[in-house]
């Protein structure tokens, strides 16, 4: 995954559009954060969600932190692979360690979403705040 | 009595300590107003011998089970308690031990919730089992809430009417600012209609909860239950007597989701009704959403075994809001005891003390109903070590006749009327631990057939 060409949110979850799907994932940043990771909890395909939603949980050796939608759609796949191992997530955060995939019910709340250079500067922003 | 000392010269240190003059400074952030300028209204004091005897003839006013036969039931009963209970619970190192957060501080109370984890975990053939809970009650509606959870259903409960009434109460009470209905099935003929549940348990439903040996003492079809539950989606949640465990199927071995208890027989005295000790099991599924500590065994750096708190990520503490319970801590000190009781005991003293209840039980039920006008309530029902003596028309008359005689029973049920229906109005509880003897059962019986003279 080309990570120039995906969207962000502030809530450290990346999406790559193509139409009316779109593939839904944690950030490198999210997961370096997180330190070592132990569990996921993930939707069950079918849900709707609506954006700024919590759809599952990572739980790592310091905390649990919420999963959030980024985006309005119905839940078309989820990635149980990752239940039985996390490091997909850890190695490979924009490719093999994608989360959910969604079709996209509501296109206006992609408005919300960041380019590249606009998430890495809010990246270091929150950097610079911890 | 303890010898407990509070010398001029220790007041002086410890005011030293902490940096007061006098122990009048560490009241002067009270306004005088808000303060009683006077002596309180107390008799002067007296030396150790006058003392001693005052306090014991106070204490002679109390009339307990040391004094008394007790043949009560309702989820509190008169066990025997080995001494060794309180030698090992009574040690300073355990009995003035706070939580331990602290694992290096704290290994020995550590090692001894592991402990206490593990041998739930056995007697109740569950995967997991956490630190403790507060007890019985609780246990069911943190069941409850986690049976939510884990099925991401919040519409509705289903519990049966033959649970505690005062469990249902206490559930009723946990989900009343939540949009989660509890529906009731009632049990009129003493245990369950399998049909009657059924026909509740639909796609919405989060958890069927059930009492096995139940609130009147009989057994429920706990693997019919069980599966009627699973067959909606929805996770059975057990509510079990510890002590039946040493005759009785294991939940884990008839498919419960979550099976807690009430764990006051584990060497925990009937004190007034509480503080108790709440166990709380589940599948290892689960492990995730299930409520409050929990105690793991790992290795230090050096290689060597040690104890820590585990899966902490998903408490209060760090979780806020979004914890799995507000339960962040555990009752340690009388997890403690139903370890030390356990571990006496074994598997072979557990199965002994079982089947001593319940075959004085059986007698006991089977002389009393030779009194006449007394009768089980339900005389079809199997049951373990309690049932309902049904008395009419008057059981408080039967009880008081009982407690002249030096015997208590109870409770009487008209004393829960929700869950009572009116064939159950004159019914009271009997229950029948090891400590019973035949003597004092066939006694019980002859006064209860003098006084229906």
């Amino acid at each position: 995954m080309d990570i120039n060409s995906l969207k962000y949110a502030r809530s450290h979850e990346w999406v790559a559009l193509e139409g009316k799907s779109a593939t839904i994932g944690i950030t490198d940043f999210a997961v370096r954060q997180l330190t070592d990771l132990v569990h996921i909890e993930l939707p069950k395909v079918g849900r709707t969600i609506r954006q700024g939603e919590t759809f599952g949980e990572v739980e790592s050796v310091k905390a649990v932190s919420d999963l959030y939608a980024p985006l309005s759609g119905e839940i078309t796949a989820v990635n149980d692979k990752l239940a039985d191992d996390l490091g997909v997530l850890s190695d490979d955060p924009f490719g093999k360690g994608w989360v959910i995939k969604v079709t996209v019910t509501d296109p206006s709340s992609l408005a919300e979403l960041m380019d590249r250079k606009a998430y890495e500067a809010h990246c270091a922003e929150e950097e610079n705040h911890a | 009595m303890t010898y407990l000392f509070n010398t001029p010269d220790q007041e002086r240190e410890m005011l030293r300590t902490i940096g007061a003059n006098s122990v009048e400074d560490l009241f002067e952030q009270i306004p005088s107003a808000s303060r009683l300028n006077r002596p309180l209204d107390l008799a002067p004091p007296l030396g150790e011998m006058d003392l001693e005897r005052e306090l014991r003839g106070l204490a002679s006013r109390n009339r307990g089970c040391s004094t008394r036969t007790c043949f009560m039931g309702g989820g509190v009963y008169d066990h025997f308690i080995p001494a060794a209970v309180d030698e090992v619970t009574g040690r300073g190192e355990f009995y003035t031990a706070y939580t331990p957060y602290q694992a290096e501080a704290s290994q020995g109370s550590l090692q001894a919730f592991f402990e206490y984890q593990s041998l739930i975990c056995r007697l109740t053939g569950m995967d997991v089992c956490n630190a403790s809970l507060y007890e019985g009650g609780t246990a069911v509606s943190e069941a409850a809430f986690m049976a939510m959870r884990v099925t991401d259903r919040h519409d509705k409960v289903v519990i049966l009417g033959s649970v505690h009434p005062e469990y249902q109460q206490v559930l009723r009470t946990y989900l009343s600012n939540l949009k989660c209905e509890v529906v009731v099935v009632p049990a009129p003929g003493g245990t369950a209609d399998l049909a009657k549940v059924k026909a509740v348990l639909d796609d919405k439903t989060a958890g069927l909860i059930i009492q096995h040996p139940n609130f009147f003492g009989c057994l429920e079809e706990a693997d019919e239950l069980a599966k009627l539950a699973r067959s909606v989606g929805a996770l059975s949640v057990v509510s079990f007597d510890p002590i039946s465990l040493g005759l009785l199927r294991r939940p884990g071995d008839y498919g419960a989701d979550i099976a807690v208890a009430e764990g006051q027989p584990l060497g925990i005295p009937m004190q007034y009704g509480g503080p108790f000790l709440g166990l709380f099991t589940c599948r290892n599924e689960f492990l995730r959403k299930m409520p409050g500590r929990l105690v793991g065994r790992t290795t230090d750096r050096s290689g060597r075994t040690c104890y820590t708190l585990t899966i902490q990520a998903r408490e209060q503490h760090i979780r806020r809001e979004k914890a799995t319970s507000n339960i962040c801590t555990n009752q340690g000190l009388l997890a403690l005891r139903a370890t030390v009781y356990l571990s006496l005991l074994g598997c072979r003293g557990l199965r002994e003390i079982a089947e001593l209840c319940c075959r004085k039980a059986h007698y006991a039920a089977e002389r009393l109903t030779s009194v006449a006008g007394l009768a089980r309530a339900f005389p079809e029902r199997p049951f373990f070590k309690e049932f309902v003596l049904s008395c009419p028309p008057d059981a408080e008359r039967v009880l008081a006749s009982a407690r002249k005689a030096g015997f208590d029973l109870g409770p009487s049920l008209s004393r829960f009327s929700p869950a009572g229906d009116s064939s159950l109005k004159h019914g009271m509880l009997v229950a029948v631990t090891e400590q019973r003897t035949r003597q004092e059962i066939d006694a019980l019986a002859a006064a209860l057939a003098e006084s229906s003279r």
